[in-house]
């Protein structure tokens, strides 16, 4: 009987291919939307991560507190042990230090004096030390735009937007003017050596990149730092990983009563992150939902339709002696490999764009100019294994539902008036 | 009542609504048709012949009154029941035909052994056979549309007949055919009914079928206008 359905299906394109291409349609729509936002909210954690908030971070309480201050004032001091500590505790992490600071970047003439000079966001990493990983969790290398990475002390980075901006050259000397961690004026001088695009509008404005060890001798910071952060060496932020690390190292470490004691916050925890990935998911759900009663909606008129069509031939079955139960069954049958072949069929093509989308991206840096989110300007899809199977959700309850409310109509019929339709 | 019968009706209504109105389709219908016969529901549009065919074919069911197919009550039948009794039972042919456009001509003859569960070598000796009975093994193969009028109700009889009913419903099968076509098919009938036992009821107005009957019921505003035995052409 399955082949008998199947024959039928294959050959009456109207049965088959109508409702396949809807399936398809949506299912496409479902992949293609599930993997942007996967991707959204992926490259989300990664800047954020990158730039920001590693996978998990940690300040001195003090710091933590009013951390957007970026209150170096308040940064923890005894940087080294500790990162000698979380290092045998936890080695399959990557710890590091970082400085985030602000300042004036001033570019002095041939006799000295001021040529141009503008404010600065400014992060020391440690890009010098040779087990350091900071060039590629930056991904500096690819960021280069012009000139090379440092290679020794006394050297900067700056962003290639400001760089023109200030209509500065690589080679030229540069003159950072901060605060000390101790409240006194600093002053030091680099080498610009390259000017980088990082990708995100809140760094390209106006970002300088030195090594974590110039700033803490420009800043007087020794073995100080705002921020330790620590990534799972593969770089994926697994939440419940993280929370594990989190809570063992607030318990072993943290002073509550000490102001300067360290204490660990997770990603999700900074900057209302957690909201925004809670919305990522919910986003994800919802698109589903819609996706399913839309669809829902238009197989069910297309079964409606195209049983109105076949009413003839459900009276003509049921007359050889078929019963209504066994016409409904194969119905849902019917429904449910149309829904198998559009789903496969959906996720192929949705996979198809998405894959284009995940490799080429799509350029949102006009959108970007003003945004202070760590955000990529290229908007990428991301395919996840759930990519594979999350089509055939809508894709198959879509038709099978549908199928079984217009169905219905062959129960609400008489058996003779259904024959009779066969003949008009 | 000999014991031989096996459709029986008494005292059978059927009433339609019609807005504030009650159309009544069959009017106190009482006969009995035994096995093997070749009878005929003879009279003008609206007299009721479809009617009783679909009761007694359990598509439809009696406003009042019994109708007894092979020693089923059709108006206390179940719908699975009522679909076990057309499936092993009785075998339908149609004035349109009603042949499944998608499928071949094997495979729409097939259907009703699908539907009776045999295995693939049983269901193509019987659907040969039965083609072989309307002369169209040749033409297995082929699509509905590839027919003309007269195939395509020979390969309906061949349906009909295939799983070997006790009992055929032809509701004006000559209707859409010309007159050679309408001889040929009936003089089939004839033959499967002699050959095989089975008892035939038709429902028709065309001159053509009236005259290869062996008992003609005339039905008139829904009730027995007469019943007669004929002598056949």
């Amino acid at each position: 009987m399955i082949k008998f359905i199947i024959k039928g299906l294959l050959r009456d394109r109207s049965r088959s291919l109508f409702p396949v291409l809807v399936v398809l349609s949506g299912v496409m729509l479902t992949v293609l939307m599930h993997c942007w936002i996967r991707g959204t909210e992926s490259d989300m954690i990664r800047a954020n991560a990158s730039f920001s908030t590693g996978h998990v971070k940690i300040m001195s309480r003090a710091y933590a507190k009013e951390a957007d201050q970026i209150p170096n004032d308040l940064a923890y001091i005894g940087v080294s042990k500790l990162i000698d500590q979380l290092n045998t505790e936890w080695p399959n992490m990557i710890w590091t230090p970082r400085i985030r600071f602000g300042g004036l970047l001033d570019i002095p003439d041939s006799n000295g004096e001021t040529r141009v000079q503008g404010p600065v966001m400014g992060m020391a990493v440690d890009l010098l030390a040779p087990q350091s990983h900071e060039i590629s969790i930056l991904n500096l290398k690819s960021s280069v735009v012009r000139g090379r990475l440092p290679e020794k002390p006394g050297e900067l980075l700056i962003s290639d937007e400001f760089a023109q901006r200030l209509d500065v050259n690589i080679g030229e000397t540069a003159t950072l003017i901060s605060a000390t961690m101790y409240g006194s004026m600093a002053t030091a001088n680099f080498t610009i050596v390259g000017t980088l695009n990082f990708g995100v509008a809140a760094m390209d404005r106006g970002a300088v990149i030195a090594d974590v060890q110039d700033i803490q001798r420009a800043l007087d910071m020794q073995d100080a730092a705002g921020e330790i952060l620590g990534f799972s060496s593969d770089m994926i932020y697994r939440p419940q990983q993280i929370a594990v690390i989190e809570q063992k190292f607030n318990q072993q470490y943290s002073d509550k009563t000490g102001e300067f004691a360290p204490v660990m916050l997770a990603l999700s925890e900074q900057y209302g992150l957690s909201q925004t990935l809670e919305m990522i998911s919910s986003a994800t759900s919802f698109v589903i939902v819609i996706f399913v009663s839309v669809m829902s909606i238009v197989l069910w008129n297309a079964g409606l339709m195209g049983s109105l069509r076949r009413y003839g031939e459900f009276g003509i079955r049921l007359a050889m002696g078929e019963s209504k139960a066994h016409l409904y069954r194969s119905l849902i049958l019917e429904s449910f490999v149309i829904g198998c072949m559009g789903s496969v069929l959906g996720t192929a093509v949705g996979l198809l764009f998405a894959y284009y989308l995940q490799v080429h991206g799509f350029d949102i840096s006009s959108m970007m100019k003003n945004a202070s989110m760590m955000m990529s300007n290229v908007m990428r899809a991301r395919i996840t294994p759930a990519s594979f199977a999350i089509g055939f959700v809508p894709g198959i309850l879509a038709t099978t539902l549908g199928t079984s409310i217009s169905g219905l109509g062959i129960y609400r019929r008489q058996t003779s008036q259904l024959t009779k339709e066969f003949e008009a | 009542m000999k014991n031989d019968v096996i459709i029986e009706t008494r005292g059978l209504f059927k009433r339609y609504p019609l807005g504030e109105h009650t159309i009544v389709a069959l009017n106190d219908i009482s006969l009995h048709f035994s096995k093997s016969e070749f009878a005929g529901l003879v009279g003008p549009s609206g007299s009721g012949k479809t009617t009783l065919l679909n009761i007694i074919g359990s598509l439809d069911s009696p406003s009042e009154g019994s109708a007894t197919v092979l020693g089923n009550q059709i108006e206390s039948l179940s719908s699975r029941k009522a679909a076990e009794l057309r499936n092993h039972h009785i075998g339908f042919i149609f004035q349109t035909f009603n042949l499944l456009p998608v499928y071949s001509v094997f495979e729409n003859v097939e259907f009703p052994l699908l539907l009776l569960g045999l295995s693939a070598d049983e269901r193509k000796k019987m659907v040969f056979e039965a083609l072989e009975w309307v002369n169209l093994a040749d033409r297995a193969k082929s699509k509905p549309a590839q027919l003309s009028g007269g195939q395509s109700q020979r390969v309906a009889i061949a349906r009909a007949i295939v799983k070997r009913p006790a009992i055929i419903l032809a509701d004006e099968p000559t209707a859409n055919l010309d007159a050679e076509n309408s001889h040929h098919i009936l003089k089939t009938m004839v033959t499967l009914n002699k050959e095989l036992g089975t008892t035939f009821l038709f429902s028709t107005h065309d001159a053509k079928v009236v005259q290869y009957l062996r008992r003609k019921i005339s039905l008139i505003d829904g009730h027995v206008a007469s019943d007669e035995l004929c002598q056949p052409a």
